[in-house]
């Protein structure tokens, strides 16, 4: 007779102020497969802890992005945040759908370049540009969006020594009525700051007034914020027009649109109050052109969208190591997965759910990971089913951000497989070995030998 | 391992003290294993019970059957002192 | 004439020391003379004392909670219809409005009505955007600021004095005489609640409430002021008189009027030395005091229904003066085996 599947005895105790959900329809639905293929065979095959990126769910969230946008807007323009993920695979899925690149590093526009990116259809941003760094941006005639009076002289005396024209932007911060107001990233709007720095760029010779940018905060959940900046770039440009009779190129309007992730300490799930791309294409696009600009000249709308745009197209796949009972009452379960290579799990609630099926029985669980290390925990507290050692579990919307701000400590770090449009795997990022590791270490001769 | 008697279980997985007056929930599994217990079948038992019908090791069994006897007695389902029986 | 049976889903019966609202208004269902209320509860947890009456309830069934959000909720509510078939649902609890506006479209598809306010008229009573309704609609509210963190209280306390009513975003609040325990509150509240953290100016005076109903066209179907007699330490009516302030009511119908308010609420207001009322917070839904409403002649449940249902309601003209209420609490002998069953199923 075939053996039934085995689930630990549970006993809790009933409280009034508690509500149970033992008998109520399960909360959760198991996820057994990521478009087609079992996550079971997919740790068999690549590992646990394992990156899983599906590349249809990225083609369907910026074609969706893209329409949302252009059927409100005559030009408009995506341009991938390569810190979101700057992973080759998933970076030219984006240049393939038409996305240009936003990098904020030297080495994150040397990726863009690698990737095939043109110089002039990367946007590059961030306080920290080397001279070397603006040298190849000018020369590259790539798009420089200018942090800082520093910076600024630096590309005009740059520009100057290439005998060479550089296309810039500033970016600007203001205050959109949201906090906290993210004022030190570019030139303040409401203290003349940004309109300090236009009057310079207009009057230097080799500096080339292309843009506006702005980038007003992330995981904003508020599209009427978006329609505020977008105004006040108008009044900008149009400021512009009045002076000097230019017109800008384009609006760059960032990205920081929220995902469908639950911030902590957030009383309703991100599912429920993230605003849809919809609503924010139609925030920026109707505050654009009810703005002063002449109809037949609407500026290029720039979009830098990433944690939207990537979120959901990533899973995170882990087994349980053991399970535990703490010393006040508390279930515990030890992951595979931890803050290591799950750092969003620091500022999200992620939605996780069993990769087998369960029964509707739940417990109260803290999450750790694998670390020997205190701050390890995935998840102070979380209603799981019962989950067995070995047995599976899928983290849901990981793609912005943990594959880049993600720390080889204590441990390596694991595979990343792309599943492709035909349900197909590819490895696009290997897992770390400790030679991957040593070969960027030397020791001393001195120090190469010891008796213990 | 002696369980107390009085304790009511219900098909539904409810669990009352009729002692202390509180009540519980309980998987199928702590129902069975309950039920085992007060018709005074031994840890040995239950263990192979277990087993028998169900697809998991022994290793498993023994730490999660060791685990919910900790849980009873916490919540004064099994008598303390005679735990040291069997 | 035989009286049309209409199916009715009803959240917050907890009927406790802070009570919800959802045991009178289904006191105002059954008593309504339009049609036979057949009533279902809706309950969070399993000692919500309206789940065991069942003189007033046919059958009550657990939904999960507004924080497991609004598509398990639609997944709970499509079982229970299979089985209830209900064709209006009253939402009784604040957290709850948000997710139950959002699925009103979907619920409608069910074949279950809701009337409710319109997600811009939920957003704008908010405690945040209190100064701005005030101004909009030209009503008279409270100074009051919003803050992230306590120590940007200075900037304020000159413009509102102390003592200084220290407010979460959805719920809780306190009064704050000194620096201490503003933030002695800011943290007690914005651990809970989240940020950020509302400071209004205390109003003194005289505390009165208004219940009602807007017809979504800017018609008032309702409206019954209330004076508090005894407050309870937490802050709830334990006793209040209906009373016939002209200026209450003018007030009240001038907030409908202007923001088309569709379905019902709560007005909390502050009467000045001056005379002069001051709104202090919206609530968008009946209040646990309805009974009153009932008891004074405007059976707000009732018409509350017949709105959702699409009926044509006519407006309540009068009520009774000099009726109030005194609330009391009453102790039910349960079955253990109904407590089970809750506990268990999630249905009893």
């Amino acid at each position: 007779m075939e053996k039934l599947r085995y689930e630990r005895p549970l006993i809790k105790r009933l409280d009034g102020n508690m509500p149970n959900k033992f008998g109520m329809r399960s909360d959760y639905t198991p996820k057994t497969h990521i478009e087609g293929v079992a996550v079971k065979d997919l740790i068999k095959q690549y590992g646990s802890p394992l990156f899983v990126i599906s590349e249809r769910q990225i083609r369907d969230n910026i074609r969706k992005a893209r329409k949302a946008f252009e059927t409100r807007y005559p030009r408009v323009q995506f341009a991938w945040s390569y810190k979101t993920n700057y992973l080759d695979a998933v970076c030219r899925t984006f240049h393939q759908e038409g996305s240009w690149a936003e990098v904020v590093s030297g080495f994150e526009y040397d990726k863009a370049l690698h990737n095939g990116v043109e110089g002039s259809k990367i946007i590059f941003n961030g306080p920290d540009k080397s001279s070397a760094d603006l040298e190849k941006a000018i020369n590259n005639n790539s798009l420089i969006h200018i942090d800082h009076l520093d910076e600024l002289y630096k590309i005009q005396e740059l520009s100057k020594k290439q005998n060479k024209t550089a296309r810039v932007a500033i970016r600007v911060n203001m205050d959109t009525g949201i906090y906290p107001m993210w004022d030190r990233f570019g030139f303040n709007y409401e203290n003349g700051q940004a309109w300090t720095a236009i009057n310079k760029i207009m009057q230097s010779e080799t500096l080339e007034l292309v843009g506006l940018h702005t980038h007003i905060g992330t995981f904003m959940l508020s599209p009427n914020a978006y329609a505020t900046a977008a105004y006040k770039l108008a009044e900008l440009a149009r400021n512009i027009r009045l002076k000097y009779n230019h017109e800008i190129n384009y609006i760059d309007m960032g990205g920081g649109f929220a995902s469908h992730n639950t911030l902590k300490g957030a009383y309703l799930p991100g599912t429920d109050i993230s605003p849809s791309i919809n609503e924010f294409a139609e925030a920026i696009t109707t505050a654009l052109i009810n703005s002063d600009f002449p109809q037949n000249k609407l500026p290029l709308l720039i979009l830098e969208t990433g944690r939207a745009l990537i979120d959901d197209t990533a899973f995170l796949l882990g087994s349980v190591i053991t399970n535990k009972r703490l010393s006040d009452g508390r279930r515990s379960t030890i992951l595979d997965i931890g803050v290591n290579i799950l750092f969003t799990s620091f500022w999200y609630d992620h939605k996780i759910t069993p990769a087998q099926p369960f029964t509707q029985y739940t417990e109260d669980t803290v999450l750790y990971g694998p670390l020997c290390m205190n701050i390890d925990v995935v998840r102070e507290n979380i209603n799981l089913p019962l989950l067995n050692n070995g047995e599976h579990l899928v983290v849901h919307n990981v793609g912005a951000y943990n594959m880049t701000q993600w720390m080889q400590f204590i441990t390596l770090r694991p595979r990343v497989v792309m599943i492709d449009t035909n349900h197909q795997e590819h490895v696009i990022r290997d897992n770390e070995t400790l030679k991957s590791l040593l070969d960027l270490e030397h020791v001393p001769d001195h120090l190469t030998k010891f008796d213990l | 391992m002696k369980i107390n008697k009085h304790i009511a279980v219900s098909d539904s997985g409810f669990v009352f003290n009729p002692v202390t007056g509180e009540s519980f929930t309980a998987n199928p599994m702590g129902i069975e294993i309950i039920e085992m217990l007060k018709k005074d079948q031994t840890v040995e038992e239950i263990h192979a019970a277990v087993l028998d019908k169900y697809h998991t090791d022994n290793t498993t069994v023994e730490k999660d059957v060791a685990e919910f006897f900790e849980l009873l007695k916490n919540f004064s389902l099994i008598d303390r002192h005679e735990t040291t029986e069997n | 004439m035989k009286r049309p049976k209409i199916r009715i889903g009803v959240t917050g019966l907890n009927a406790i020391d802070n009570p919800g609202p959802g045991v009178p208004v289904i006191r105002g269902l059954l008593e309504a003379k339009s049609f036979d209320a057949h009533i279902i509860g809706l309950a969070y947890e399993s000692l919500e004392p309206g789940i065991y009456m069942h003189d007033l309830v046919n059958k009550t069934y657990q939904i999960p909670y507004p924080s497991a959000g609004a598509d398990q909720l639609i997944d709970r509510l499509e079982y229970i219809q299979e089985k209830e078939h209900l064709d209006v649902i009253i939402p009784n609890f604040d957290a709850e409005l948000y997710s139950f506006i959002k699925l009103s479209p979907r619920l409608k598809k069910m074949g279950i009505h809701t009337f409710l306010p319109t997600m811009e008229q939920f957003d704008e009573r908010l405690k945040v955007n209190l100064p701005e309704f005030g101004e909009k609609y030209g009503i008279h509210v409270p100074k009051s600021e919003v803050i992230y963190q306590v120590n940007d209280h200075k900037k304020h306390m000159e413009k509102l004095g102390w003592p200084v009513v220290v407010k979460g975003k959805y719920y809780d609040a306190g009064i704050a005489y000194n620096a201490d325990q503003l933030a002695g509150y800011f943290n007690k509240i914005s651990a809970k609640w989240g940020l950020p953290i509302i400071l209004q100016e205390f109003a003194h005076g005289t505390e009165y409430n208004v219940t009602g109903l807007g017809d979504g066209h800017g018609n008032t179907i309702s409206a019954v002021p209330m004076r508090k007699q005894y407050i309870t330490d937490k802050g709830k009516a334990w006793g209040g008189i209906a009373i016939t302030d002209e200026k209450l009511l003018n007030l009240t119908r001038k907030f409908i009027k202007e923001t088309k308010w569709r379905g019902a609420f709560e007005l909390e207001l502050m009467k000045n030395k001056k005379g002069q009322f001051y709104l202090l917070e919206i609530n968008p839904r009946i209040p646990a005091w309805v009974y009153l409403a009932v008891g004074v002649g405007q059976n707000i449940p009732e018409a509350y229904v017949n709105l959702a249902m699409g009926k044509e309601v006519e407006a309540f003209e009068t009520f009774e003066s000099g009726k109030m209420f005194v609330r009391y609490s009453w102790d039910m002998i349960v079955n253990l085996s109904d407590f089970e069953k809750i506990s268990t199923l999630g249905e009893l």
